[in-house]
């Protein structure tokens, strides 16, 4: 699902050029609304330049004469109404056709945006995800998307009248060539202020768009973290560490705001000037003969109605940095290399459990003094229908061992193989078809019970109802479900808050075993269910030949493994029944016995008999 | 328990009142502020008056072009128009500066207010959307208020001082225009209730989409591994395109009401021709004032459009306001009652007066139940699932009030005590402890009280693990007490998340621990940890133990029986496991289960 987005989005050269590309591949993804935008606001253009001479025939052709007793020019009061009546109906049509299609190109760009960072945020593996900040990507979505769009809003106003300034250039040029460079002076002047507030604005506007990410962080960490907060009584501490942010944001964005109040003035005054100096220069030329009182006054004008029309382009040139900006954060995501690509080789339907094969394996990852190997040297093969148990203490590299099974990360060295394919060769969906993981921390989905447990929409579920109940009742997760009102209907909270936590994990089992897989991978994904429970339901696999390997840390449920793979330092130190093990690895003796000074505490849990879980309405 | 509203439900003037009432930075030194623009607004003037005086004086003149006039207006113009620009600026930096720190404040305020409203109402909103309360909703207003309001308030002075000079010209006329915008008028005015509805929608509909993205990106593991990123970008696409559609209505609505505006501003040049014509035939009025009045109805026009656009953009920053002030007013349920008095350090003795609790529109989930809890006493409560003793802990937290009946801090009621005092006497342990993005030290140094040194803070955080008997496990680490703990603590296992709350809680120093008894298994080499810092942390405190494992309330002082909503065994383990009660068939159960 990810192989087409390998054309990169990024743009390149110099800050013109940047600013160029940004705005012509905006416009040509939604050309028609463009087309439309731009039309209209050339309508617009045309008929300010049409009205107003219409204005000025009207009053010296019409109204004059009327008023001097001219009959035939009151009889043409009426005509000279409808006329300005029409013109001005079809002006404002050039407006609306302007002012809306702005409107649909700003939105559509701005779900463009959106629509390619959520598709990059499905792309990017687990890795990149632990190290960005959920508030930065919801930051990219929101406050990134309405800076990279910003510019379009005036875009089409300033490209329309690119008509009327063309029209007004050739008209002066016609006149008197003194006349038309006077105007033009204004165009190098712009382009220098505009070049002198860029470089300041770029800076300011860098750094106020990382502190809205970074605000956003804060918040989204800090309101995830509610209960701890209010358990501790510690709110008066989050106020300050977010009111840290929100001021470094204040200082950002006051500075955006103080380079933006000083060059919006200058880029109005600009045009102001140069009608001056055309009037300066008019008045010369006419005073030398060169052209006469009239031409003088035309240009004036000419100057005065286009003064709001040239503004528009300021306010292009005032948004593009920010503009650039914001895009520039998209592209860092939406290009960013890093994806587990999918190959295109298929694992056959089988009714046998999958084969699994290490060979070799190290994987590294980046730390902050270089690379921290996680995984060393991990040759094991797991035959079709084993049960496997992966033992170790903490940070031996159990969840990273199992996590490559189901192709969450790849490995650095060596290979990983699922009926003697490759897990980089496989194709898309592939993986998730045969092999369900169940995590250590489980996600649960603001949505139905059922939704949460079948993972498709109602419309095109291919489970039945009777399937969902089968599954809850394997993971023994029935009952609850059974006591809610709504049953399979029940909407469960965000991060299903209305939840225990055993209740959550033995809906993730469900959700895994409805799969039928012919690889489950369990990190320590059992931990809070009962240990009879947990027995059954390995049992119940081991009937069905599923593979299963877990991450387990329960004796009871090591016993029923068909090898158990003790791993120390990323390194398998020991393979071999529970029997074998202990006779045979000190270590492993060590954890086992460290077990049995602990069955004491562990063995039963009191809530309901069989299963464990805090109450319903839980740990909100 | 209340809800978060979308938005609030106020009228414009009460919205901007309230906005202004949270944000007082903004209303500071606006009166300077709004001299200075209406300098700059007569400033804007000054152009077309020089043009005209250039031509008609200078250019035009009887005499043929006179240099000496020409050069004279139009170093005034200049200069009037640098002072005008200088004066804009300056309007504008200010704006900026008051704006931003007004906002800065309604982002803190409305942050601190998520936080103090009961753990009920926060579980109503989603976090996503609560974030874009804080960050979206507030950039929303900054718009409008930087420079929409000045924009409103020049443009009106313009409305009128035009309308004054046309009087001048011509009364008659002068109704005719006002008239030709009677139109205008009624469609802005019809339209401000649908923009303003569109707008809620959108910025609805904005915090809906955040919310959804926000699920995708912290549930990522399960997305990949369940091969469900279809389902979840057709999720992400529709909650996208709904903005999309949304956002396009809002904003077509405003550019018809803007483009009605501009047809009014030019069928009201082609009325006043018509109607200036007959009133010249009739000899009201000469040629040439209609011609001067054509002028002032462009003059006239043009603030009037500009107003119909503020207009709508108000509505998009009221919407965004109103969602934040609707976070801000959404009422506190527990809160410090105004003789709230603190309570004073010492050993927690607990009480419970015929505690009745239900939760909003349920069932009573606790049918008055009364307790004494001696001071450093360990209780274990235990009970069936959906008894009621998850409740109880709320409870003695007060992150709830009872519906009916006491809770007693030393005989006081918690409703009595502040609540800053009874969060440093009592601090709940939840079953599963949340960490921030930072390192081991930052995380357990989070409990700390009071404002320490770094060098301080890190002692007493190494002494905290050495007492909990964890200095061999900080020992193991690559990093010590400075390794990093990774997004939401995801970095370290169950068990050593529980580690690091556990140090946490005991830097808090409270008199009354509470804990919520962690179900998960961890490996035996961790569990053994775990046992041994809960022994170190509850030594010599009152601790509550909601217990699922029947081995924690063997080891209490007292246990707690709670069935369905009533307390209905109490005492010793025993006591109570011959009593022939309850606990005593949990109690046979165990044993015949771990046999």
């Amino acid at each position: 699902m990810t192989s087409t987005s390998s054309t990169n989005i990024a743009l390149a050269g110099s800050r013109v050029r940047r600013g160029l590309q940004l705005l012509w591949r905006g416009m040509r993804s939604t050309p028609l609304v463009y087309a439309f935008a731009i039309g209209g606001s050339a309508i617009f253009g045309a008929l300010t330049v049409v009205v107003s001479r219409l204005v000025g025939w009207a009053t010296s052709d019409v109204v004059a004469p009327a008023i001097a007793g001219d009959d035939t020019a009151r009889g043409r009061i009426w005509w000279a109404g409808l006329v300005l009546a029409g013109a001005a109906l079809l002006l404002a049509f050039g407006v609306w056709g302007r002012r809306v299609g702005a409107t649909w190109g700003v939105v559509n760009i701005s779900a463009l945006h959106r629509r390619r960072l959520a598709q990059a945020y499905l792309r990017l593996p687990i890795s990149w995800h632990r190290a960005h900040p959920a508030g930065t990507l919801l930051a990219h979505a929101s406050a990134d998307t309405d800076a990279a769009t910003g510019v379009f809003n005036p875009l089409p106003f300033a490209l329309g009248v690119v008509v009327m300034l063309l029209v007004a250039a050739t008209m002066l040029l016609m006149m008197d060539p003194w006349l038309a460079l006077a105007a033009m002076i204004i165009v190098p002047l712009t382009i220098v202020a505009n070049l002198i507030f860029q470089r300041h604005m770029s800076p300011a506007v860098m750094r106020a768009q990382a502190l809205r990410g970074e605000v956003s962080d804060v918040a989204h960490e800090s309101f995830e973290a509610a209960l701890l907060v209010k358990s501790l009584g510690t709110a008066q501490v989050e106020e300050e560490r977010f009111a840290l942010k929100a001021d470094a944001l204040r200082a950002a964005g006051a500075r955006v705001g103080a380079v933006r109040a000083l060059f919006d003035p200058v880029i109005e005054i600009l045009p102001q000037l140069g009608t001056l100096t055309v009037l300066a220069v008019g008045a010369w030329r006419a005073h030398v003969g060169a052209i006469d009182a009239g031409d003088v006054v035309t240009a004036g004008f000419l100057l005065t109605i286009m003064s709001v029309p040239v503004r528009s382009f300021g306010w292009v040139l005032g948004e593009l940095p920010r503009s650039l900006i914001g895009y520039e954060r998209i592209a860092t995501v939406v290009d960013n290399p890093t994806q587990l690509t999918p190959g295109t080789a298929v694992l056959p339907a089988s009714e046998v459990g999958l084969s699994a094969e290490f060979a070799g394996v190290r994987l590294d990852v980046p730390g902050p003094d270089g690379d921290v190997t996680l995984l060393d040297d991990v040759t094991l093969a797991v035959s079709p229908g084993q049960t496997i148990a992966v033992v170790g203490a903490t940070g031996s590299g159990k969840t990273t061992l199992v996590s490559l099974l189901a192709r969450l990360v790849d490995p650095t060295e060596g290979s990983v193989t699922l009926d003697g394919v490759d897990t980089r060769e496989l194709a898309a969906g592939q993986i998730p078809s045969q092999v369900a993981y169940v995590a250590q921390s489980t996600f649960i989905f603001e949505d139905t019970v059922r939704a949460n447990v079948t993972l498709t929409e109602d419309t095109e579920s291919h489970f039945t109802d009777e399937q969902v109940w089968a599954a809850l009742g394997l993971a023994r997760v029935d009952h609850v479900v059974r006591s809610l009102p709504e049953g399979l209907d029940a909407p469960l909270g965000e991060r299903g808050s209305n939840l225990s936590g055993g209740q959550r994990q033995r809906l993730a089992i469900a959700r895994a075993l409805i799969r039928r897989p012919r690889l489950l991978i369990l990190d320590d994904a059992t931990s809070a269910v009962d240990p009879r429970v947990e027995t059954a339901i390995l049992q119940g696999f081991a009937s069905t030949s599923t593979t299963v390997v877990m991450v387990a840390y329960r004796m009871s449920s090591v016993a029923l493994a068909d090898v158990v793979v003790h791993l120390e330092g990323g390194r398998v130190v020991a393979v071999g029944t529970h029997d074998e093990l202990l006779s045979t690895d000190p270590g492993y003796r060590e954890i086992a016995t460290a077990y049995e000074a602990e069955t004491q505490r562990r063995t039963a849990l009191l809530d309901g008999g069989a299963v464990t879980e805090a109450e319903q309405e839980g740990d909100a | 328990m209340s809800e978060i509203a979308d938005s609030a439900e106020l009228t414009v003037g009460q919205t901007l009142r309230r906005g202004f009432q949270l944000s007082p930075e903004m209303a500071r030194g606006l009166t300077i502020t709004l001299a200075l623009a209406v300098v700059a607004a007569a400033g804007r003037v000054v152009v077309p008056l020089t043009i005209q005086t250039v031509i008609d004086d200078g250019i035009l003149s009887e005499h043929g072009p006179q240099a000496g006039v020409v050069a004279r207006t139009l170093l005034v113009a200049a200069l009037a128009m640098l002072s005008a620009a200088a004066c804009s600026a300056l309007v504008n930096i200010r704006l900026v500066r008051r704006t931003e720190a007004g906002l800065a404040t309604l982002r803190v305020k409305a942050f601190r207010h998520v936080h103090d409203l009961a753990t009920l109402t926060q579980n109503t909103e989603r976090r996503g959307s609560l974030v874009s309360r804080v960050t979206n909703d507030v950039d929303t207003i900054s718009m409008f208020v930087q420079w929409g309001g000045i924009m409103l308030l020049v443009a009106s002075l313009q409305i009128v001082v035009s309308t004054v000079i046309m009087t001048f010209f011509s009364w008659q006329l002068t109704l005719v225009v006002w008239a030709a915008y009677v139109p205008l008028w009624l469609i802005v005015r019809n339209g401000q209730r649908p923009v303003s509805r569109r707008f809620a929608q959108v910025r609805e509909r904005v915090g809906h989409m955040l919310g959804t993205i926000s699920e995708a990106v912290v549930g990522a593991e399960t997305v990949s591994a369940y091969g469900i990123q279809r389902r979840t970008a057709g999720r992400i696409e529709a909650a996208v395109e709904e903005t999309r559609v949304v956002q396009g209505r809002a904003l077509v609505l405003v550019s018809t009401i803007f483009s009605a505006g501009t047809l009014m501003v030019n069928l009201a040049l082609a009325i006043v021709i018509v109607v200036g014509a007959w009133l010249g035939v009739a000899g009201n009025i000469s040629a040439g004032q209609v011609v001067a009045f054509l002028f002032l109805v462009q003059l006239f026009g043009g603030p009037v459009q500009m107003a119909t656009e503020v207009l709508n953009e108000m509505q998009n920053a009221l919407a965004g306001w109103r969602r934040v002030i609707a976070v801000v007013d959404a009422p506190i349920e527990v809160a410090d009652a105004a003789d709230a008095s603190d309570s004073p350090r010492g050993s927690a003795a607990v009480s419970f007066r015929d505690v009745r609790f239900s939760y909003p529109d349920g069932p009573e989930v606790l049918h008055g139940i009364s307790f004494d809890l001696p001071a450093r006493s360990k209780v274990a409560v235990v009970g069936e699932t959906g008894s009621g003793k998850t409740t109880v802990a709320k409870l003695v937290t007060r992150l709830i009030d009872p519906s009916s009946g006491q809770v007693l801090l030393d005989g006081a009621d918690l409703r009595e005590l502040t609540l800053a005092s009874l969060r440093h006497r009592v601090v709940l342990v939840p079953q599963e402890g949340f960490l921030f993005a930072g390192t081991i030290l930052d995380n357990a140094a989070y409990g700390l009280r009071g404002e320490r040194s770094a060098s301080e803070a890190e002692a007493l955080v190494q002494a905290a693990f050495e007492t909990l008997g964890l200095a061999d496990w900080l020992a193991d680490l690559p990093q010590g007490l400075l390794t990093e703990v990774g997004q939401r603590g995801e970095a370290l296992s169950a068990g050593e998340r529980q580690l690091v709350a556990i140090a946490r809680a005991y830097l808090a120093e409270p008199d009354l621990l509470v804990l919520d008894e962690a179900t998960s298994a961890v490996d035996p080499a961790t569990e053994v940890r775990i046992a041994r810092a809960l022994d170190s942390l509850t030594t010599g405190r009152s601790t509550i133990t909601i217990a699922h494992r029947l081995s924690t309330a063997e080891a209490s002082d007292l246990v707690m029986v709670i069935d369905q909503g009533n307390l209905c065994e109490f005492g010793p383990h025993h006591e109570l496991v011959g009593a022939g009660g309850v606990y005593s068939k949990m109690h046979a159960a165990w044993v015949a289960q771990t046999r």
